[in-house]
């Protein structure tokens, strides 16, 4: 009996489903690829709402996504209609030209989207953002109060805070960092670099120019901060990282925006923690204007090789995932959204700092990739003590020319 | 058997072995000699949410005529193998002029990558190979002599590194070794030293990555040892033993001759395993300390931008070092299999 009841009830839901799916749409499949973070789940999750009357939506959200989405757009029909990506993962959808222009899509289906959701690339919408995120500094406001310091704005006051804590035996490693060799300590350099007023190239070209004084104080300062941090930093992802943090063991890290919910909820850690977990903007260094971080938005795209019907399909519901409907007590402090009718919360002000800071989004360049690779490959040597900056840098010049040599960015 | 009979009962496994070993081999042979084409950059003009910037993008027009002239890419013949991310044959000579000794270009050589991959594979391979045959030989020795009640739930315990999914075991022990883990702290009190950390120095991780091979790969030697021991004749032993030869000799005379043949058979195959190391380095984040061949092809191809070129080569040449490895092997089965 109960399990006709239940039965039952799951029709009668069901049906309601029915009755409201579609979301004007006529039919087609959707298939969406992309990371996996929960702002993402969320927009994904509305936009399966339109599933049901000759629509179908599937989705395949992992921390792999870069890995698959090249080859899961390449065939036609694509495996995947729609993929989701960063300012640093779309490039490589364009260098591959497996994503369309989105022109008549945004003209014919997307009136609700606002001018600064739209990623254009030569002219071309390319994709649609639907949020942003920087990494900024977070810290424990307890433990710095009880060390007498002040919320430091740059990485000097970073190092000089932590000695304190340390000489008070208040904390034997209170700085943190995502310092995991590979994409995350990449970024962590990229950060540094660009805090010092560095630039990656030579003016209008792919020639790789990192091996000058920028570079070497963007690895000293990082050495001297990992200093202060867990010996196994070098394993540590932004995903390890949270949970030292959570556990307590750290005071100051330079953290992701779109990651500081989950360190200020009571899910595992202790009241001490969460409570005394605060944002703020992001950190300077060596006196430089520019703030050592760089500005991210996420967003959608459209596979090339779908068919008319399958793109028109994939991208109203996606504008439907990311429509101001989607914005509830949960969602909304998952990040900071691009879409209209979202009130920023004191999470996010660490994103929004950042912005106001004058921070720089991290480079769209075609090769930019290969020396993210690069950078992850060979930094560990240095910060181990194996060899001065100078030649590490040199390490990773060369490893980024061979690279960009294979792929014909460089002759 | 006939010929015929021969013929048509291997076929369908020589056809599965050219079209999914034979085919890959020479597609990927053919790779590793073409790069991608010279690309064709043009300025654009980029805008988002942060405003707008100047920045280059690849003219997809003229990559596409490109492609369709040669789909393959450019041939470069051996630049590939012979750049910095493989070989570095240049990087090797100049490494060879400015040393000031072996020593000094000892360091130098190891920096390169692929060298210091090829240095910690070997390490590993020599080391674990003989280390896990050994342990699984004694496993079996010492099961072997167990009463049959025990036997069973004995052979389960020793299988089970073999059985948890290589990548969990590694990560369970990852985690146990943490500076905060059970291990970790347990080496930390034993040296004394709170700052121990086996993931922040690169003999430790070699070390751990070590034991782990060894530890996984075990229960391997153990199956099939242990099967072997069921096969040693016993009126062998029996007579051995009515002439006064101990435990040990009966051991060293009767039964390690016995199993000779299978010793090869798994130095064989260990040895190909250990040249492929991969999941621990990943499941051990170890890829700061030690690298493999493997290791490579996987970044080459994990990485925003796919190295293809870069990926084939390398595995061209693993196939090659586990050729060479394997030769001395093959080479003496070959020997002792004409002497018959």
């Amino acid at each position: 009996m109960l399990k006709k009841i239940l039965m039952a009830s799951a029709f009668v839901l069901g049906s309601a489903a029915v009755a409201q799916a579609g979301c004007g749409i006529a039919g087609g499949n959707v298939s969406i690829v992309g990371n996996e973070f929960p702002a993402i789940h969320s927009v994904v999750a509305a936009a399966s709402e339109c599933a049901g009357d000759g629509v179908t939506v599937k989705s395949n959200l992992t921390a792999d996504h870069r890995k698959i989405n090249v080859a899961g757009m390449s065939s036609t029909p694509p495996e995947y209609t729609s993929a989701i990506i960063a300012n640093s993962s779309i490039v490589e959808l364009i260098n591959e030209d497996v994503i369309r222009p989105l022109d008549d899509l945004v003209a014919q289906y997307g009136q609700e989207l606002s001018s600064n959701q739209l990623i254009t690339v030569n002219g071309k919408i390319m994709a649609v953002a639907f949020m942003a995120n920087a990494q900024h500094l977070v810290y424990r406001q307890d433990v710095l109060e009880e060390a007498g310091v002040d919320v430091p704005t740059s990485y000097e006051e970073v190092l000089a805070a932590a000695e304190i804590i340390r000489d008070k035996g208040i904390m034997q490693f209170p700085v943190g960092g995502a310092y995991a060799a590979g994409w995350n300590l990449a970024q962590e350099f990229v950060n540094m670099y660009i805090g010092f007023g560095g630039e990656f190239y030579k003016p209008g070209t792919a020639q790789v120019s990192i091996n000058n004084e920028q570079g070497v104080a963007a690895l000293e300062m990082m050495k001297a901060l990992s200093e202060y941090m867990n010996p196994d930093f070098l394993t540590h992802d932004s995903n390890a990282t949270s949970a030292e943090w959570e556990a307590g063991n750290v005071a100051m890290m330079n953290m992701w925006g779109s990651r500081i919910g989950v360190l200020q909820d009571a899910e595992g850690s202790s009241e001490d923690v969460y409570s005394n977990t605060l944002v703020s903007g992001p950190l300077t260094v060596g006196g430089g204007e520019r703030p050592a971080t760089t500005l991210w938005w996420d967003g959608f795209t459209i596979a090339k090789n779908a068919s008319d019907e399958d793109a028109a399909a994939t991208f109203q519901a996606l504008v439907h995932g990311i429509s101001p409907e989607m914005l509830n007590e949960t969602t909304m402090p998952q990040a900071v959204w691009l879409i209209e009718g979202y009130e920023p919360a004191p999470v996010n002000e660490g994103v929004f700092a950042s912005v106001a800071a004058g921070a720089v989004p991290y480079p769209m360049l075609p090769y930019q990739a290969l020396l993210h690779a690069a950078l992850g490959d060979n930094i560990a040597d240095f910060l181990q003590g194996n060899e001065d900056a100078v030649k590490t840098l040199s390490d990773i010049e060369a490893a980024y020319s061979a690279a960009a040599r294979e792929k014909g960015f460089l002759n | 058997m006939k010929h015929k009979t021969f013929f048509w009962f291997v076929l369908p496994s020589s056809l599965a072995m050219l079209l999914f070993i034979a085919m890959p081999i020479v597609s990927v042979v053919i790779q590793s000699l073409y790069a991608a084409h010279e690309q064709v950059i043009v300025e654009v003009e980029n805008c988002g949410p942060f405003g707008c910037t100047t920045s280059t993008s690849i003219d997809q027009e003229a990559t596409e005529a490109l492609r369709k002239a040669e789909p393959l890419g450019r041939f470069v013949g051996s630049e590939i193998y012979l750049n910095r991310g493989h070989l570095a044959t240049a990087d090797v000579a100049e490494a060879w002029r400015q040393s000031t000794g072996l020593a000094d270009f000892m360091d130098r050589l190891l920096n390169l990558p692929f060298y210091g991959a090829l240095a910690f594979t070997l390490t590993y391979t020599a080391v674990v190979t003989p280390f896990a045959l050994l342990l699984g030989f004694v496993i079996a020795l010492a099961v072997n002599t167990l009463p049959r009640l025990l036997r069973g739930p004995m052979i389960f315990f020793s299988l089970l590194p073999m059985i948890v999914t290589p990548l969990i075991g590694a990560l369970i022990l990852f985690w146990m070794i943490d500076a905060r883990g059970i291990l970790g702290s347990f080496l930390q009190y034993l040296a004394g030293d709170p700052d121990l950390s086996l993931k922040a120095s690169t003999p430790l991780t070699w070390i751990m990555l070590i034991v782990y091979g060894i530890w996984s790969s075990a229960p391997f030697a153990f199956v099939v040892y242990y099967a072997g021991l069921q096969t040693v004749p016993q009126d062998t032993l029996e007579s051995a033993m009515i002439d006064g030869a101990s435990r040990f000799e009966r051991i060293r005379y009767v039964v390690i001759p016995h199993l000779v043949p299978l010793t090869t058979f798994m130095v064989l195959i260990k040895i190909m395993d250990n040249f492929r190391i991969f999941e621990p380095i990943v499941s051990f984040n170890a890829e700061a300390h030690a690298q493999s061949l493997s290791f490579f092809i996987y970044s080459d191809l994990g990485g925003e931008t796919r190295l293809l070129s870069s990926a084939a080569a390398t595995s061209v040449l693993t196939i090659i070092g586990v050729s060479i490895l394997l030769s001395p092997v093959v080479v003496r089965t070959w020997r002792d299999f004409g002497r018959k």
